[in-house]
């Protein structure tokens, strides 16, 4: 490798309002031909640092050196220009244009009077896709396509823009393992081009998988700068997180052995063939108290679906819902509350987090709604219940007043977590709770489910990551086309057997 | 001190209310003090404040209710018509043309009226939260309808009528101040008293910010929008009744026309989003009365009416500036300076 400096910067920092110190004297480097990784916990400010380099937010103080040549960009625009170029985690694409309008939108070469060279525009487009290795129609409109090819023909259009620098912020997190393949070899290529690769992922496998450098972050501040082949597993995450692993890893291990010994006590959910039109099919399950029960499956296998059965949000069409030995019918999710049920949703940005309002009326939300409307919660009682779940779950911010859309990821899903347990559920339901969460938080997380189902909550943890639900786990029941598919449970749980039910195995 | 003094800057009321003096002010100086004199004839009050806060009674009503139809995300178009169609009804009652069987009650009038005004508030909250119309289409409905009912009402006449206990309602005097302004009282107090006693507040801004988060934490949303609009008709109605006292009758092409704008704009100076989320009742009531004194401040100064909406514009155009934050960081960039930004530094 050449070891050509290509972007530095030096002493960044960046704060929002007088509370929220977002970086502090950051410095990242970049080389020519290089892959480098952007880690930290969510929260780290890796997005501000890009946010800064990209033109997104303005620095407070600072200096960035492109090429030796000191750059200010105010703009995206801006900063495509002078070739830093950036694809993000959710594609930010016009779905409804081609996919050769998507890539030259904006640039798009000219006939002599000024009108757009379309049949030039679609060879390029062809011939760009195929260094990447993708045979497209690029005159079909994008949306025809995969969110992965999405995201190629993204990076495609990033990497033409005489990019100098290629940012990936989280260019994964939607991607199969193939497609994941084809994007580290389009990297690689990259790389070998002499492009400098900020590469932000939350996946550590893919980081020793293909990078060269890991610039590592934590609350704002700088960490270091490590050789990938040089520095372990544990190093890293312990650098990521600020403790040691080990022991975060310990106190889980020892809640897991508790779980073992707390018996599953009387059944509190029970569905009977339960079904909703073109969700779930004749759906039977059981939750009893003090366990947590897995739900897995593929995308569409009916996980979600059968949370948002059970807490009224899709009426049951079909079958029998009992909840506590009683039959209902919930119409509204605020008659699964009065019920004692709980539930977290996947999407936490559109269906979780109120944004605009504090950390307190968030975690007092439901339980406001579970009293009605007239028997307000006051002010002091909502501060007290707030100010007891951040201390219990350990949420960042420097007080309840803060808007939940200044928390990171994480601890906006601790506080959705606290709006719920101040509720006092019997039974919890979860919907990816760890999604796009560091692992530091990860794991509190999954240890929080485990103390509560040791406590005796019943516990609903639906989960795509499969080795998190193996370990919060005692029961797995696994969905298929919409469908109960089968069942693992006690010492039979293994990654291997809910896979074969899931790809179709036999049923237990 | 200095904290209480930051505190109370920081509230959303502090800016209209600054606004309403300095417009106040900047009277008192043009008329060289004649805008502040009362003067007491018969025991009641009389004056240009005065003037403002009956004139603005109106608007001061419609302005509350509409604040919570904003901080939902929505808005009510129709509030002017719903005026003209809750005047029509009253008006017509009172005369004798419609439901003669009344005997002109003037009370029996104005419930019906008020009951008219319920009814298109639901209407309203019926298109919005079940059929999931946009609301400014769906309130356009009765904006377009609601003239035409009124005009059906009154068979397209202009009615005038003669009753004292009617007059009353716009025109009437207790403790020597005019009683419009004790219906705002009540209506607004009322509403403050429920935000302040109940969750509604939290409801309607958890709502107003993300409705889907707010239905999968237990609100019932639908029924939360239809009770808003309801509110929100009924207080439009109630707005209706006291613009029909003043002219004593009924003129349903005039009647609340264009006020929608108004009320909307009174909200928007009060500083609530219109995008739905944080509100305040009581900053939209003081907007309202900005909105009502550049009026008087034009009629005060002998200026032609003409250039009323010109002001209202410019007026707009600087309170949106001053909420602007992107506005405001580059004016403190302005003022700062190079050298204000070193010593900032320094400090």
């Amino acid at each position: 490798m050449s070891h050509v400096k290509l972007l530095t910067m030096e002493g960044i920092s960046k704060s929002f309002g007088k509370a929220v110190v977002a970086l502090d004297d950051v410095r990242f480097e970049l080389e020519k031909g290089e892959i480098h990784a952007l880690l930290g916990e969510n929260g780290a400010g890796k997005s501000t640092l890009i946010k800064v380099l990209t033109g997104v937010e303005e620095r407070d103080e600072g200096e960035v050196e492109l090429e030796g040549e000191k750059i200010h960009p105010r703009s995206t625009n801006e900063a495509q220009q002078i070739g830093i170029s950036t694809v993000y985690q959710e594609v930010n694409l016009c779905p409804n244009l081609s996919v050769a309008e998507n890539i030259y939108i904006g640039r798009a070469p000219r006939q002599k009077f000024g009108g757009i060279d379309w049949a030039r525009m679609n060879k390029d487009a062809e011939e760009l896709l195929g260094r990447f290795d993708l045979k497209l129609d690029v005159t079909k409109s994008l949306d025809n396509y995969s969110v992965a090819i999405q995201q190629m023909v993204a990076i495609a259009r990033a990497s033409d823009i005489k990019a100098r620098v290629l940012i990936l912020d989280e260019p994964t997190s939607s991607l199969s393992n193939v497609e994941v393949d084809k994007l580290f070899s389009i990297m690689k290529r990259l790389r070998q081009e002499g492009m400098g690769i900020i590469f932000v992922t939350h996946f550590l496998d893919q980081v020793y998988e293909v990078t060269d450098r890991i610039t590592v972050l934590r609350n704002g501040r700088y960490i270091g700068t490590y050789k990938t082949s040089e520095l372990t597993r544990m190093e890293l995450v312990s650098k990521m997180i600020g403790k040691d692993y080990a022991s975060l890893n310990k106190s889980l291990q020892e809640s897991r052995e508790e779980k073992k010994e707390t018996k599953a006590g009387n059944v509190f959910i029970n569905m009977k063939k339960v079904s909703h039109q073109g969700s779930i099919n004749d759906m039977d399950l059981t939750i009893s108290r003090g366990e947590v029960l897995g739900l897995s499956g593929l995308l569409g296998s009916g996980r979600s679906e059968t949370a948002r059965v059970l807490f009224g949000i899709d009426q049951v069409t079909g079958g029998e819902l009992e909840i506590n030995g009683e039959k209902v019918h919930l119409k509204h999710p605020l008659d699964a509350i009065k019920k004692d049920l709980a539930f977290c949703p996947e999407n936490r940005k559109t269906e979780g987090i109120i944004g605009d309002l504090s950390i307190r009326d968030n975690i007092a939300l439901a339980l406001q709604a579970k009293k009605g409307l007239f028997k307000k919660i006051s002010k002091k009682e909502a501060q007290k219940i707030a100010d007891e779940y951040i201390k219990k779950l350990e949420i960042k911010t420097p007080s309840a007043d803060q808007l939940i859309k200044n928390l990171s990821g994480g601890n906006q899903q601790k506080v959705i977590l606290a709006r719920w347990l101040a509720t006092n559920p019997q039974l919890l339901m979860l919907d990816e709770p760890t999604r796009g969460i560091d692992i530091g938080t990860k794991a509190e997380i999954q240890k929080i489910v485990i103390d509560l189902a040791a406590q005796g909550m019943a516990v609903l943890f639906i989960s795509s990551e499969l080795d998190e639900e193996l370990r919060c786990c005692k029961r797995i029941v696994v969905l298929k086309d919409m469908e109960r598919a089968g069942e693992v449970a006690g010492d039979e749980i293994s990654e291997g057997a809910v896979m074969q039910i899931m790809a179709g195995g036999e049923a237990s | 001190m200095k904290k209480r003094l930051s505190k109370l800057s920081g509230s959303q009321a502090f800016w209209p209310v600054m606004i309403f003096l300095a417009i106040i002010l900047f009277n008192t100086i043009m008329t060289r003090g004649e805008f502040l004199t009362i003067s007491i004839v018969d025991g009641h009050f009389y004056g240009r404040i005065i003037d403002i806060f009956r004139n603005g009674g109106k608007l001061m009503i419609l302005a509350a209710g509409m604040t919570m139809v904003l901080a939902t995300g929505g808005t009510d178009i129709s509030v002017g018509s719903v005026m003209a169609i809750s005047g029509a009804i009253a008006c017509s009652i009172i005369n004798g043309n419609l439901l003669p069987g009344l005997g002109g009650n003037v009370a029996m009038a104005i419930i019906l009226a008020i009951l008219a005004g319920v009814t298109c508030g639901l209407w309203n909250g019926f298109l919005v939260s079940q059929i999931k119309i946009q609301p400014i289409v769906a309130t356009m409905i009765l904006l377009v309808a609601g003239r035409g009912i009124a005009q059906l009402i009154t068979n397209g006449k202009i009615i005038t009528i003669n009753s004292d206990a009617y007059y009353f309602i716009n025109g009437g005097y207790i403790l020597g101040l005019p009683f419009p302004l004790y219906i705002v009282l009540f209506l607004v107090g009322l509403l403050l008293l429920f935000v302040q006693k109940t969750a509604f507040g939290l409801f309607l801004e958890s709502i107003g910010c993300n409705p889907l988060a707010s239905k999968f934490a237990g609100i019932k949303v639908n029924k939360f929008l239809l009770a808003i609009y309801t509110i929100s008709g009924a207080f439009a109605s109630v707005a209706g009744l006291i613009e029909s006292a003043g002219i004593k009758g009924a003129d349903c092409n005039n009647a609340g026309l264009n006020i929608e704008l108004d009320a909307i704009l009174a909200v928007a100076i009060g500083g609530t989003n219109l995008m739905g989320g944080r509100f305040s009742i009581f900053s939209s009531v003081i907007g309202a009365l900005i909105v009502q004194s550049i009026t008087t401040t034009v009629l005060a100064l002998g200026v032609p009416a003409a250039y009323i909406r010109v002001l209202k514009a410019v007026l707009i155009i600087v309170i949106c500036l001053a909420q602007s934050s992107k506005f405001k960081v580059s004016l403190g960039k302005i003022f700062v300076g190079k050298r204000g930004r070193k010593e900032a530094v320094a400090l």
